[in-house]
């Protein structure tokens, strides 16, 4: 039973994981809650749904038209609401201009695609394995591979690549990065491009294995995506990575063992319990304040 | 007064007016906590509840005086905001924002599952006691309180902490006990706000103080200007208006009303009338005396 909760949580957790790499990518660059990212993630399942019903693509190319898709209007975004306000105004009003991008988003979605909820055809056989008492969907298996896949890529290509060292070296010094000749503006772009293509694939698989996709299923995923973040330490890519599975694990847990009708509450109540106790999240470092 | 007024004025116009004083003392308390001392707080809906939940309880199941209920709702949104408050002032910035949108959402789904609150139906047949004159006489006295506050030494440490919290602290000034103060009062304006909301809708439901709520009255603090008690009053009065005024594009408002926060962020990044206080208009004018005077010589 444990067992089984445990495997559920993480499936969970991968995808609140995918998004919430998206909002420590941000976060950790430009220091934006990027309150539009649970739209991308809306927006993504209903590409990946309109590529599916409409073209009869395989679910797999179908995902990464999504992504595509996401990693434009990610950008697109960013260059429209964020970057006119970058340098000259308060964090503040980033955050409200995020937030009119995320209620632009969710009505144009309800105005093109209604508000019922729409589901997945059966486009995969879901096969259910035994193995002793764990059941085990292929559905689960496909989720987990796929975001285990896309997390190792980012680390791959943050530690590794030419790009992920300008990422790096942005995330801890935007002046001096400039002043190094790294084209911030691009990585900033970059950043946001890969964030959405990660949270387009969460918002994929999610509407896969719940079978449900509508308009408004941005706004909690987004909120409990963004505590995964900060559960983990918030600019950290690990840390996000920790966070939304732990989130994930113990949303599970707690809906099995305490009560599902406070769900939505256990998510926040346990983060707000760790960051009682370790204020900086998980995997987060204690910048001491300077003056 | 109500009878009269309802006479010459058209009911729907003397609604928003209503709901426009409901909204300058709601976000005059998330001004105090946001705008001036610099927490940012997206849970104030959470609190606003709290003072709807408990006045509503308070004066339909047990009876009490509308005035009694009134204070008793504020006095509950102050007293969680002071419990809430003191473990998470500890954090900063966005750690803070984080932990009051939890807080606010757990506050939700508590009464979500709330017997005497009726569920997920929400209360209805609240007495209708919030009358036109007692929400402006409240906003007159909420704002005269509000200058008079800012205006004073303890106003003065509030923005302190905003403008820096080391240099503040190190001018003596006792950060935490006064986030932990401006944190309570703005919670009691929420209370109080959400108790004369709940007197005045007759019906409140857990999904009226959901996070889209904390963030209009967020967006009311930061477009009008932070900080400002002018700013946040034209703040409210622009965001309550607006969505009425778009009714004319029917279901596209939405759609305008997102637009529009980020058209108005790019060209206003710090409000409409960020930071003005009424001190310092005064001595803009002050200045332009003399400037004249020196001109003329």
């Amino acid at each position: 039973m444990i067992w089984q909760q445990l495997l559920n949580g993480l499936t969970l957790g991968s995808t609140y994981a995918l998004i919430a790499l998206g909002y420590t990518m941000v976060y950790g660059i430009i220091q934006l809650i990027n309150f539009a990212h649970g739209e991308i993630y809306m927006v993504g399942a209903f590409v990946g749904l309109f590529l599916v019903v409409n073209t009869g693509l395989n679910i797999g190319v179908a995902l990464l038209g999504a992504m595509a898709f996401c990693m434009v209007l990610g950008m697109l975004v960013e260059i429209v609401a964020y970057r006119p306000l970058r340098g000259k105004s308060s964090r503040l009003s980033a955050i409200i201009s995020a937030i009119g991008v995320s209620i632009f988003l969710s009505t144009l979605m309800v105005l093109i695609a209604q508000t019922n909820t729409r589901r997945y055809p059966e486009i995969i056989n879901i096969e259910t394995y035994q193995l002793g008492s764990l059941q085990v969907s292929s559905l689960q298996i496909i989720i987990l591979v796929v975001a285990a896949l896309l997390m190792v890529g980012l680390q791959v290509m943050v530690q590794k690549t030419r790009i992920g060292k300008a990422m790096r070296a942005c995330s801890q010094d935007l002046d001096a990065s400039y002043l190094m000749g790294i084209n911030v503006n691009r990585i900033i772009s970059f950043t946001f491009a890969v964030g959405s293509a990660l949270a387009a694939a969460g918002g994929v698989m999610v509407g896969i294995y719940y079978n449900a996709v509508w308009p408004y299923m941005g706004t909690m995923a987004g909120l409990k995506a963004f505590a995964a973040a900060v559960l983990g330490g918030i600019g950290s890519i690990p840390g996000a990575m920790i966070g939304g599975l732990t989130l994930g694990v113990l949303e599970i847990m707690g809906v099995a063992y305490l009560s599902s009708s406070y769900k939505d509450a256990i998510a926040f109540g346990i983060l707000i319990l760790v960051l009682i106790i370790r204020p900086q999240g998980i995997m987060g470092q204690k910048i001491s304040k300077k003056v | 007064m109500d009878a009269l007024l309802s006479q010459y004025i058209d009911p729907y116009y003397l609604r928003i007016l209503m709901l426009i004083g409901i909204n300058i003392i709601l976000a005059l308390g998330l001004n105090l906590i946001t705008g001036v001392t610099g927490q940012l707080s997206m849970g104030h809906a959470g609190f606003m509840s709290l003072g709807a939940y408990t006045s509503a309880i308070l004066s339909m199941q047990l009876g009490c005086p509308f005035f009694l209920s009134l204070l008793a709702g504020a006095a509950m949104a102050a007293l969680f905001g002071f419990f809430i408050g003191i473990p998470t002032l500890r954090l900063e910035g966005d750690y803070l924002a984080m932990v009051t949108i939890g807080f606010a959402e757990i506050i939700r789904v508590f009464f979500l599952n709330f017997e005497p609150g009726g569920k997920a139906v929400g209360m209805s047949g609240i007495p209708q006691n919030t009358t036109f004159l007692l929400v402006w006489t409240l906003v007159i006295i909420v704002v005269v309180l509000n200058a008079k506050l800012l205006n004073s030494r303890l106003g003065r440490a509030f923005y302190a902490i905003r403008e820096n919290e080391i240099a503040a602290e190190a001018s003596g000034i006792n950060t935490t006990r006064l986030k932990v103060l401006a944190f309570t009062a703005g919670s009691f304006l929420a209370g109080l706000g959400g108790g004369l909301y709940a007197h005045y809708m007759y019906f409140i439901r857990p999904q009226d103080f959901g996070f889209m709520k904390s963030i209009e009255l967020l967006n009311m603090v930061v477009l009008g200007g932070m900080g400002s008690i002018p700013g946040t009053i034209l703040g409210s009065v622009i965001l309550t208006l607006l969505p009425e005024m778009l009714r004319v594009v029917a279901e596209y408002r939405l759609l305008f009303y997102g637009a529009l926060l980020v058209i108005l962020m790019i060209f206003r990044p710090n409000g409409l009338l960020g930071d003005v206080r009424v001190y310092d208009i005064k001595k803009k004018f002050a200045r332009k005396k003399v400037g004249s005077w020196q001109s003329s010589n």
